[in-house]
């Protein structure tokens, strides 16, 4: 199988605040992942670099066989991102949304599409309706309706349960399920570790800015995933202060 | 292609949302007409004066507005995240720039075209001189130039709403003196020879400020 | 955290000493001018602090330049560097220039295009010092920097031009009928030698503030890294 995804020793600085740590990740096409870690461990800056939306300080990232940033243009055609907020219009109804994003991808047959998509995260009947009457629940679905509606070859969701309610949810965990059954690469971070234990077949951990385990699904017992977890984040968080001791105790030599 | 299509795409969608709730609009055409009539008061309008000063409150008028509407623009992109569907979207960044740039001259124009009439009836005063209107266009057009790149920082900032006049009136002022300049002539019968230097600074003005902003505004989105 | 380099301060010393001369210069050297007095000496410096403000706001603007190509930090530390310094010195030109405006042109200020231009350029930079201070994010921060001290370098000639059109067709009235009351006056060589000498000098006391700011710069720095470390052991 090959790979979609592939970063190599990603660094990324905020001025003089490193986030990113030479971290390594890569991702075969179709599979799904769930990117696991505590507040702050750099998740939502990661997803940012993989959607373009911000620059790497060093390290090479690879999205379906294209450099970023240099060929950003071409991984944003085939890329679909949701991110904590909705990026919706709230004063335009749900269909002039889609159809409003669908402009900016040129899609053809746009008005089918769009059709399409709606039924599919099941707003169709709200389909006239303006965003800003929408509950959290609905503009989230609204939000990866407009992340699949030009059939991403992979998608990237940050916290995509954040604030849902149940039955928001399950309907999400379907529309996921139906993208990753059509052999679409997912990415997805979350601290949800029951819902994701059921969605993803991989499960990486983030801590202190690089990925510390991997598991395959298959390879772990659900019940076992929050044991996993929690090692992973401890000896993450022992070897990073170890490097940054060896880091320190270099520059006082110096 | 996709340019002119992906810049359309950005002014019907500004358009069509700004039809729908009237929010930027009104508030811009109220504080205009407030604006005028605090003048009123503050100058006394009356004719002799009024000869002289219509210019100048005209564009002070559009200059306040105008950055009450910017403002608003660019941070309904901001709040919502929307900012980010549109960098996320294949198409290229100045795009969207030319996009929410002409959706904010639209509404300045738009402004502009309820106030003038409304200032003609009021003072009795003729507005409708097409050096004037040309003048009125040009102006608005530096103006949102600069405007629609300033914004786009100015919402990106801690302190947003206090930033953008300060951080857009200093650079607009040689369009503003033009402009004043220009309509004065216009308005007072002036001979066209007196009235040209103005025009060509305001097309200097124009033609450099949207080229540099054109090239700037990849550095004002991209992180 | 490294000593005070020895070049930086021999600079210090050399600045100190043109310094002194060029003082002479202006007080013993140049003679007294005709028309104005003793008052015209403020010239020599007045035009000097002119100098460094431009010469400091052309620096950041080609330090903005440069930032936006390389993404470089120090680009940026440049840049805030130098419109520090500008601030500063367009202050001390226009403060100077209202010395000798008041009893030339009998009055502290007129809207004449050179003092309009000098101000509004001042605002400008008090806007560019604002919106740093309103951005948390260094790299956001020194971005938005770059892009606007290039904007408002740009915008200063064509400021400029219009102050300047402004008055040519609205003359201002008084000043204008006498040709020497306006402050109009013939130098002489041995003000020519001091007009350079104080150009000069002053082009030096730009370098070496330049050079202690951006050593501040990367002391505070340091001590932001410090503090980093710091809480990330803790």
């Amino acid at each position: 199988m090959s790979v979609t995804i592939l970063v190599s020793n990603l660094v990324k600085r905020f001025g003089l605040k490193t986030v990113l740590r030479g971290l390594n990740f890569s991702v075969r096409t179709g599979e799904f992942v769930a990117i696991l870690g505590p507040n702050g461990a750099g998740k939502t800056t990661f997803l940012r670099i993989l959607a373009t939306l911000s620059k790497a300080t060093l390290g090479e990232v690879a999205i379906a066989g294209y450099t970023l940033p240099a060929q950003a243009a071409a991984v944003r055609r085939r890329l679909g991102v949701v991110t904590h907020l909705p990026l919706l219009y709230e004063d335009l109804t749900a269909e002039e949304n889609l159809r409003f994003y669908g402009r900016l991808y040129s899609l053809p047959n746009l008005h089918k599409r769009v059709q399409e998509v709606l039924e599919l995260v099941g707003l169709f009947e709200r389909r006239a309706d303006l965003v800003r009457t929408f509950s959290r629940g609905m503009q989230q679905r609204l939000a990866i309706a407009r992340a699949i509606l030009h059939d991403p070859e992979v998608l990237l969701l940050d916290e995509p349960h954040t604030g849902l309610d149940q039955e928001a949810c399950a309907m999400l965990d379907e529309v996921l399920r139906e993208v990753a059954a059509r052999g679409r690469t997912v990415v997805m971070t979350s601290h949800d570790l029951v819902r994701v234990s059921e969605l993803a077949s991989r499960f990486d951990v983030l801590s202190n800015g690089v990925i510390v385990a991997s598991v395959q699904r298959e390879q772990l017992d659900p019940d076992q995933l929050l044991a996993f977890y929690r090692q992973a984040v401890r000896q993450g968080d022992q070897s990073a202060h170890q490097s940054l001791a060896a880091v320190h105790q270099r520059e006082e030599i110096l | 292609m996709t340019f002119v299509r992906a810049t359309a795409a950005v002014i019907a969608k500004d358009l069509a949302g700004e039809f729908r709730s009237r929010e930027l609009l009104s508030a811009m055409l109220i504080f205009a007409v407030l604006v005028i009539l605090i003048f009123n008061f503050a100058l006394e309008l009356d004719i002799k004066t009024r000869s002289t000063v219509t210019a100048g409150v005209l564009w002070v008028t559009f200059a306040f507005a105008g950055s009450l509407g910017l403002n608003r623009s660019m941070a309904m992109e901001k709040d919502r995240g929307c900012i980010d569907g549109l960098l996320l979207a294949p198409v290229d960044r100045s795009a969207i720039y030319f996009g929410k740039m002409i959706g904010n001259l639209v509404f300045m124009l738009s402004v502009e075209a309820i106030v003038l009439p409304l200032y003609s009836i009021l003072y009795n005063t003729n507005l409708f001189k097409i050096g004037f209107l040309g003048v009125v266009f040009l102006g608005s057009l530096g103006y949102v130039a600069v405007g629609t790149l300033l914004a786009t920082m100015a919402v990106q900032t801690r302190t947003r709403d206090v930033l953008l006049p300060i951080l857009l009136f200093p650079l607009v002022i040689p369009v503003l003196i033009a402009s004043v300049k220009a309509s004065m002539g216009y308005l007072q019968g002036i001979e066209a020879e007196t009235i040209r230097p103005w025009l060509n600074l305001l097309l200097v003005y124009d033609t450099v400020f949207i080229a540099v902003a054109f090239m700037m505004f990849d550095f004002v989105v991209e992180e | 955290m490294q000593p005070k380099p020895k070049a930086l301060t021999y600079l210090d010393i050399f600045t100190v000493v043109l310094f002194l001369i060029s003082l002479g210069m202006v007080f013993f050297y140049a003679p007294m001018e005709a028309v104005m007095g003793n008052v015209q000496r403020v010239f020599y410096y007045h035009v000097a602090v002119g100098w460094v403000g431009m010469l400091s706001f052309l620096a950041a603007a080609i330090a903005g330049i440069l930032y936006l190509r390389s993404k470089d930090r120090k680009w940026d530390q440049f840049a805030v560097a130098a419109v520090e310094i500008g601030v500063v010195f367009t202050f001390l030109n226009i403060a100077t220039g209202s010395i000798w405006a008041r009893p030339i042109w009998n009055t502290w200020w007129t809207w004449d295009p050179r003092l309009t231009t000098a101000t509004i350029m001042e605002l400008i930079y008090f806007a560019y010092l604002m919106l740093r201070q309103g951005i948390e994010d260094p790299d956001r921060r020194a971005r938005f920097g770059a892009v606007y001290v290039i904007l408002g370098f740009i915008s200063v000639p064509l400021t400029f031009l219009s102050a300047r059109l402004f008055r040519t067709i609205h003359p201002v009235v008084f000043g204008t009928n006498q040709p020497g009351a306006e402050g109009d006056f013939t130098m002489t060589p041995e003000m020519f030698h001091t007009f350079l000498f104080s150009l000069f000098t002053f082009t030096f006391v730009f370098i070496d503030l330049m050079w202690h700011r951006l050593r501040l710069g990367r002391f505070a720095d340091q001590v932001e890294q410090l503090k980093l470390k710091f809480s990330q052991h803790s």
